[in-house]
């Protein structure tokens, strides 16, 4: 279960051009579930997901990650947390140019200091398991968008998480490849994990295996309901 | 979960990291072992001279006396041999016929040394290997020089010097007293200059100062003075060197500081990746340490492996014509390696040391931003 209570972001405070992207938002999140954070793009929905994934921290309010307070945390713990609790997919997939598929899978993990070759074997079973084995060492600048994307779960995978945040996940893919994302992360779902996205598209939020999607304008939560 | 298995595994990111970059990074590494090379090949040569020359200059006599006319070197009159006996302390007193001689066929100067137990007599010489190299001809021949008075002298070259002490004998020709005078003009009273052994070393500035009263048209030069001028001319600071070792910081300077402030939009990018994948800054700072460590370890080794081969094994072939002084006779040597730990110690900590810490500064930077940037942007 993750909670948020009374949150508040402000980016460049007390400058000029002071923004404040979240004003106010409690909300709770269900382990085990899908959910989604809809709404138009400055509504403040990857300020949101970035807060809850410890990439950021909030100007006021409190999270709290299974009953543990983890806003006041300091960096290296945060950062330990984030590796061993969440995986990332990001909009632009951020897959690192230049090195292999099963590289960038690999890499979340590094710091662990996981030994490289059952590390490896892992990476491989990833990326077996999302049909892209045989891509396994080639680099990154050579996929097609769809496979880039099965690369960033795959990395997203490694450290086992129990949350994987997903942000605009389907902003680069066709209606096919969407629907086939959405496919994996009911996968993800039924195995245990917890899923968060953001998106504004409606085969994201309109999909089976969503449970809960959370409206946001402006920084703020403006209703929640359960998809039908 | 092992700190070696995490450092092995942050290498590896690292190699695989550098290698995507060959073309790039091998030119750092080539410009960067350039400047090692010239800057350490700079210092193994002079210091190797100065080697040489203390060990050539620990047979030279304790002090030379001169005689200056109007501030310049003259020819001293023998007489001032039994003025200086009389100085306490002084064991010995000897004098030296020395000279130049420039040869207008090969247009040379050679340097004529006469001595009194000279073994092969008068109408001989001993010629040094620079000067054999010069010849049509070689021991058995003959070699004409035009004296003083426009006359011609043919001496029997007898022997040649051995090429071990070429440093310095390359130009160097050995005669007789007589032919000496004969060649040059100079009277049977007079000669070049004096050489004196004393009793006790320490007391060779009191000995100098009385010969300046008794004698005071001399110039007494001991052997710590000509050593202290072959440690001016080839130390770090002397002429030559500054001008090279300036030229190769200021490159190396420039090198990384371009590393210092130009980490690209894409290594950025990347480090905001890593941070995002639930890298710590800690984790980012050692995967730039081993990146700079491999890159400034890689060029120190070749840069000095490829000093040392230049300067002891190639004669310093490209600094020769600068550094070995202006005679054109250029010896023809192998300096003996003089390299220490510390001068190696001095080489690393001046360049693998800053490259290093110029490639962590900006990642550094970089690496402190906050991990959601990535999603941001």
């Amino acid at each position: 279960m993750i909670e948020l209570i009374n949150i508040r972001k402000v980016y460049n405070a007390g400058k000029p051009n002071e923004f404040v992207a979240i004003e106010g938002v409690s909300l709770g999140i269900e382990s085990r579930k899908a959910t989604v954070l809809k709404g138009p793009s400055g509504s403040g929905k990857t300020t949101l997901l970035s807060m809850i994934g410890c990439m950021a921290r909030p100007t006021a309010g409190r999270i709290m990650l299974h009953d543990r307070e983890i806003t006041s945390l300091p960096e290296r713990f945060l950062t330990e947390i984030r590796r061993a609790g969440f995986g990332f997919i990001f909009q632009q997939f951020n897959l690192i140019k230049g090195v292999s598929a099963l590289e960038n899978v690999m890499l979340p993990a590094y710091p662990a200091g996981e030994r490289h070759g059952p590390l490896r074997k892992r990476a491989l079973h990833l990326l077996d398991l999302l049909g892209l084995s045989h891509k396994a060492s080639s680099k990154t600048e050579w996929l097609s968008g769809g496979e880039a994307q099965r690369v960033a779960i795959s990395r997203a995978l490694i450290n086992n998480p129990s949350v994987v945040i997903a942000d605009e996940p389907t902003a680069h893919l066709d209606t096919h490849l969407s629907h086939e994302f959405m496919d994996i992360m009911a996968r993800l779902k039924a195995e245990g994990k917890t899923i968060i996205m953001a998106s504004h598209d409606p085969i994201v939020y309109e999909a089976g295996a969503v449970d809960r999607v959370v409206d946001m304008r402006d920084g703020q939560v403006v209703g929640t309901g359960g998809n039908p | 979960m092992g700190l070696i298995e995490k450092q092995q595994n942050i290498i590896d990111f690292t190699l695989s990291s550098l290698l995507r970059r060959k073309g790039k990074n091998a030119a750092l590494v080539v410009v960067y072992a350039v400047v090692v090379f010239t800057v350490s090949g700079v210092v193994f040569f002079t210091r190797s001279i100065q080697e040489e020359a203390s060990i050539v200059l620990k047979h030279a006599p304790e002090m030379m006396v001169q005689r200056l006319i109007a501030g310049r070197h003259d020819l001293i009159p023998l007489s001032y041999i039994e003025t200086i006996k009389q100085i306490r302390g002084v064991q010995d007193v000897k004098a030296r016929l020395w000279g130049y001689y420039f040869d207008p066929t090969n247009g040379a100067n050679y340097t004529l040394i006469a001595d009194e137990a000279f073994a092969h007599g008068d109408g001989n010489i001993v010629i040094g290997r620079g000067v054999e190299r010069n010849l049509p001809s070689s021991v058995g021949g003959t070699m004409p020089f035009k004296a003083y008075d426009g006359s011609y002298v043919f001496l029997k070259m007898k022997e040649v010097l051995p090429s071990e002490s070429e440093l310095v004998s390359a130009d160097l020709i050995m005669l007789s007293v007589n032919d000496f005078r004969r060649l040059f003009g100079v009277p049977g009273n007079q000669a070049t200059d004096l050489v004196l052994s004393v009793k006790n070393s320490r007391e060779l500035s009191t000995i100098a100062a009385k010969i300046l009263t008794l004698l005071p048209d001399t110039r007494p030069i001991t052997r710590e003075e000509i050593l202290r001028t072959y440690d001016a001319v080839f130390s770090w600071r002397g002429g030559m060197m500054i001008v090279i070792l300036s030229g190769a910081v200021m490159a190396f300077v420039i090198l990384a500081w371009d590393k210092a402030t130009g980490l690209s939009a894409e290594e950025k990018r990347e480090i905001g990746i890593l941070k995002a994948v639930g890298w710590e800054t800690s984790d980012i700072l050692l995967m730039k340490f081993w990146e700079g460590a491999a890159i400034s370890l890689s060029s120190f080794l070749l840069g000095v492996g490829a000093a040392y081969l230049h300067v002891y094994l190639a004669s310093s072939a490209l600094f020769e014509p600068a550094l070995k002084g202006w005679s054109v006779l250029y010896p023809h040597f192998r300096l003996t390696p003089f390299v220490n730990a510390y001068q190696v110690a001095t080489l690393f900590f001046l360049t693998v040391v800053p490259y290093t810490v110029a490639t962590i500064v900006p990642s550094w930077r970089a690496a402190t931003v906050d991990p959601d940037a990535v999603m941001r942007s």
